[in-house]
């Protein structure tokens, strides 16, 4: 059985200006300890979608759907069953540490907080967890540092901690949004090291929500794709970078300046901007920057499955 | 049927370069739209327009004159017959007709007291925020010196150096309301003075004054005007407090907190006369803070789509 | 090169910094810019990396005269502006522009496209004619692939990477020789990026403008930039021309980066992920004595953390400042 599943969901927003339709109709799944990659450009839904599962979507926000986590709906439970699971069960990282940290309380009072209410050890226990995970997350001197308050922190260092007390109480599940984003490439490295490190140590499953495919690369097995609320492609880490199905992971990729190619191959655009969410054209999302786009592309494609379990949104066959 | 119908799909930009132009929306007309669908702060406008109306036009209208003394009815209630809609007072004058000229001065002092408070306290704070360092150090500690002074004292002291002026009120009340229009317009320009096309206008060569002129003020007037909204309000009670105390307008003209004040004195014998100005004066302040909340609400730019 | 525009000698910036409370408050020196020098020449462009705080956007402010350097001297054609009153630089300005980094939080959000565009127009020319402008204001729209149509629209109204093309439209109406682009995109979603970078290159050959573009992330430059300068910590620590940079740079730290960019590619990610770099970036206002970067530098001896090397000139006419330039090899394999 999978670690969480998601069904049919769907997330809308009231604003003064109409319904925002942010994630249309999303399948999911995520086994035990596995690491899923969900890729998009910023109004793809991708954010929205965690939100939903976690229950923190904004006021003007309704999700619809199924988001069965080890087979109870977290969509149907109430703010008290939820933070059963949340912080426990399952952990969120957000994209800037800052905001998640509380300024007023020093590391310490946040971290053993948390441990001694989710797993009722006491205060010295707890406290002994929290330099553990600290030291597990390679900051130097923790027994002095523990005692700091977040603006003592460099940032790539507060993403460490954030890290760290995501994954304090052993959750099952770490659903990372955007955790790099904020941080310098060098920094950028040494946190994707860290937390390939620590799901192959404690089995943790990772969520791995960015705009990087970069970053999915070295670091996740499944990779989903979204784009403008849909989801367009999902398989293995090979199939989407070997042989991407749809058009626009296939621009992604082409889009993402490497390295390892010869500077001559230049850089592919993918033309056009994403479209507005109050008004999405008809049928095929990407139907209007897609280089591959014809007459049936009015009409909405469904979601087909080959043979080797890679999902895709297109109606072309074969590979983009 | 479709496979003839391939690549019908011409490029956008191609298609799009002979159509005329697109209208923008401005964010103003986003707040504009916004504040339309707030209920309670339109019916306080319409409110509000009709109580200007009523005030303007309605002792035109109404058969008394306001210093008329009606000796046979000194002290009446309210009564249709008598011609006296809303009662007497104690000398026989009209209530209806004196509440309706209070609301004149009443009102008059909100906007000019507020407008004299806006126009140097917007340029006073959006100067000190613009040029900041020690021109600011210096602007904003003669603020913080004439925060110090106890307003009423101030007041005490203009009446006995001039005598007591209605124009006094005005100068007295806007001297202090400015002060906090300065402080709010300053933070706010700082705060805007680091955004990057601040910066991209000075990159390009605009002079200081083009940059307060066309960049700030313009995004300073969100919050301005939700202030404004909120200030009229507060001058009115000021004024009203400073009749109340007897320091504000004088017989015969008169004002809702002259008129209160009055009334409060009758208030056993002959509610009315304190119930009528009191009335007026507490809708007033509703619709003010109901439009405010409104356009705050309407101005926010936090959810600026 | 007898055709360069814009010479940077010796250039410092440094900024007073109070720290700790009313009482114990302490100023210190923060070295935002520590002795950086370089040419540009007409029509080329030079790339500026580093990661944050590395004094990389002040320097771009400073080579525009926004901020009065506190040592050595930027000149423009010949010509030192920090030594021209006021008005003269104000000239000056209509040769020299910057694209910023946040697309929608340089656009004013009360003015119309047309408008914001044409603001260095009419700050330069206030007598010219309004269908000038707007003939003008619709061409340079048309230039950056943005829609002629659109002029009385509101920046809110347009995407990230259409707002960055507005910011360029800008930059360009006047005509300018240099424009420097601070990270322009780093707020900008991949597939954006990708658009904006190809535009200013487009734009650079067909105009002859020389760039200074900045980025925090090697990958990013390396499709426009004729050499590559690497900053650490307000010091220049590499200019290399772009073939040498990418295959053999010579500097530790830009081996670092290079490294650090992620490979989307599934097998060669795994293999290569680690940088070599230990610890944090230490604090700008306290930076290591001898070579800033000693502190993380895998490669660094004693000598380095006692005496600060120079930048020095490589027989290639690459640039570098570190003492074990000759001897290391860092050679980035296939």
């Amino acid at each position: 059985m999978s670690l969480l599943a998601v069904r049919n969901l769907d997330v809308n927003f009231d604003t003064p200006d109409g319904e925002v339709h942010a994630v249309t109709k999303l399948n999911f799944s995520i086994s035990a300890g596995d690491a899923l990659g969900i890729v998009g450009e910023s109004g793809s839904g991708k954010t929205q979608t965690m939100m939903a599962v976690m229950g923190l979507l904004a006021e003007n926000g309704h999700a619809s759907g199924q988001a069965l986590f080890k087979g109870h709906d977290l969509l149907q439970m109430d703010t008290a069953e939820l933070n059963h699971h949340r912080g426990k069960e399952i952990a969120m990282i957000f994209q800037d540490p800052m905001t998640s940290l509380n300024p007023y309380l020093s590391i310490e009072k946040q971290m053993v907080e948390v441990v001694m209410h989710h797993q009722g050890l006491s205060k010295a226990e707890a406290r002994a967890h929290a330099l553990e995970m600290l030291s597990a997350v390679r900051i130097p001197d923790p027994e002095r540092r523990i005692r700091q308050y977040p603006h003592e922190y460099s940032g790539g260092m507060r993403q460490r901690v954030m890290v760290a007390m995501g994954l304090v109480c052993e959750p099952d599940l770490l659903i990372a949004d955007e955790p790099t984003t904020a941080l310098d490439v060098t920094v950028q490295a040494q946190i994707c090291q860290l937390m390939s490190e620590l799901r192959r140590k404690s089995n943790t499953a990772i969520i791995l929500i960015t705009h990087d495919l970069g970053v999915v690369a070295g670091l996740c097995d499944k990779v989903l794709v979204m784009y403008a609320g849909h989801p367009v492609e999902c398989g293995s880490v090979e199939q989407i970078y070997y042989r991407p199905r749809h058009p626009y992971t296939k621009g992604l990729l082409d889009s993402v300046p490497r390295l390892d190619q010869p500077e001559e191959k230049g850089l592919h655009a993918i033309p056009g901007n994403p479209p507005n969410l109050l008004s999405l054209p008809r049928g095929c999302r990407f139907r209007e920057r897609c280089p591959k786009a014809f007459a049936d592309c009015v009409e909405a494609p469904p979601m087909s499955v080959d043979s080797e379990g890679h999902a895709y949104r297109c109606f072309l066959d074969e590979p983009a | 049927m479709t496979k003839q119908a391939e690549k019908p799909i011409i490029d956008p930009f191609e298609a799009a370069l002979g159509v005329s132009d697109v209208k923008g929306r401005s964010p103003w007309e986003h707040a504009w739209h916004r504040l339309l669908k707030n209920r309670a702060a339109i019916y306080s406008a319409y409110i509000m327009a009709g109580m200007l109306v009523l005030v303007m036009l309605g002792p035109l209208v109404v058969s008394w004159e306001s210093d008329f003394t009606d000796w046979d009815y000194t002290s009446a209630a309210p009564s249709l017959e008598s011609g006296h809609w809303f009662g007497t007072d104690a000398v026989g004058r009209d209530i209806l007709v004196r509440t309706l000229e209070g609301g004149r001065i009443s009102l008059l002092v909100g906007l000019v007291a507020t407008i004299v408070s806006l126009v140097i306290g917007v340029t006073y704070g959006a100067v000190a925020g613009y040029y900041g360092g020690n021109t600011d150090r210096i602007m904003m500690r003669i603020v913080d010196i004439i925060y110090a002074l106890p307003f009423m004292f101030f007041v005490i002291l203009l009446m006995v150096v001039f005598g007591r002026h209605i124009v006094l009120i005005f100068v007295a009340i806007g001297a202090v309301n400015w002060l906090d229009m300065a402080r709010i317009v300053r933070g706010q320009t700082l705060s805007l003075k680091n955004m990057e096309f601040i910066e991209a206008a000075r990159a390009c060569g605009v002079p200081p004054w083009g940059i307060i002129r066309r960049h700030i003020i313009p995004n300073l007037l969100g919050i301005v005007i939700v202030y404004v909204t909120l200030t009229i309000p507060q001058v009115i009670l000021v004024e009203s407090f400073l009749s109340f105390l007897g320091l504000g307008v004088q017989e015969p003209m008169s004002s809702w907190g002259a008129l209160v004040s009055d009334g409060a004195q009758d208030m056993e014998s002959a509610p009315w006369t304190l119930i009528a100005p009191a009335l007026f004066l507490t809708v007033t302040l509703y619709c003010f803070n109901y439009i405010g909340d409104g356009l705050r609400d309407a101005l926010d730019p936090k959810d600026r789509l | 090169m007898n055709d360069r525009v814009l010479r940077v000698q010796d250039l410092s910036v440094h900024f007073k910094v109070s720290e700790g409370g009313f009482f114990n408050s302490q100023a210190h020196v923060l070295k935002a810019v520590n002795g950086v020098s370089f040419d540009l020449s007409a029509g080329e462009t030079l790339g500026v990396v580093g990661e944050t705080g590395c004094g990389k956007s002040t320097l771009a402010r400073a080579i525009l005269g926004l901020i009065k350097p506190n040592r050595g001297r930027v000149l423009w054609l010949g010509e030192e502006l920090g030594k021209l009153d006021e008005e003269t630089l104000r000239q000056k300005r209509k040769d020299l522009q910057i694209v910023f980094q946040d697309p929608l939080a340089a656009l004013n959000p009360r003015m119309t496209v047309r408008d914001i565009i044409a603001e260095p127009l009419w700050t330069f020319y206030p007598k010219i004619a309004r269908v000038q402008v707007d003939e003008r204001v619709r061409g340079v729209m048309k230039m950056v692939g943005l829609l002629p149509n659109q002029v009385n629209r509101y920046p809110h109204e347009f995407s990230g990477g259409q707002c960055q093309r507005i910011g360029i439209a800008r930059a360009l109406v006047l005509n300018p020789k240099l424009v420097v682009c601070d990270e322009p995109v780093s707020a900008l979603d991949v597939s954006i990026q990708a658009q904006i970078i190809n535009l200013l290159k487009d734009l650079q050959t067909k105009l002859g403008l020389s760039l200074v573009f900045i980025a925090h992330d090697l990958s990013v430059v390396r499709h426009i930039s004729d050499r590559v300068m690497v900053m650490y910590l307000g010091c220049c620590m590499e200019i290399s021309a772009r073939a040498n940079l990418y295959k053999r740079p010579l500097h530790p730290y830009t081996n670092a980066l290079i490294k650090a960019v992620p490979v989307p590619d599934p097998k060669l990610a795994r293999v290569d992920a680690d940088t070599g770099l230990t610890g944090d970036m230490p604090s700008p206002l306290s930076p290591p004595p001898g070579c800033v970067f000693h502190s993380r530098c895998p490669q660094s001896v004693k000598r380095c953390k006692l005496e600060v090397p120079a930048l020095r000139r490589m027989e290639n006419g690459d640039w570098v400042a570190c003492h074990r330039a000759e001897e290391l090899d860092l050679t980035i394999g296939d």
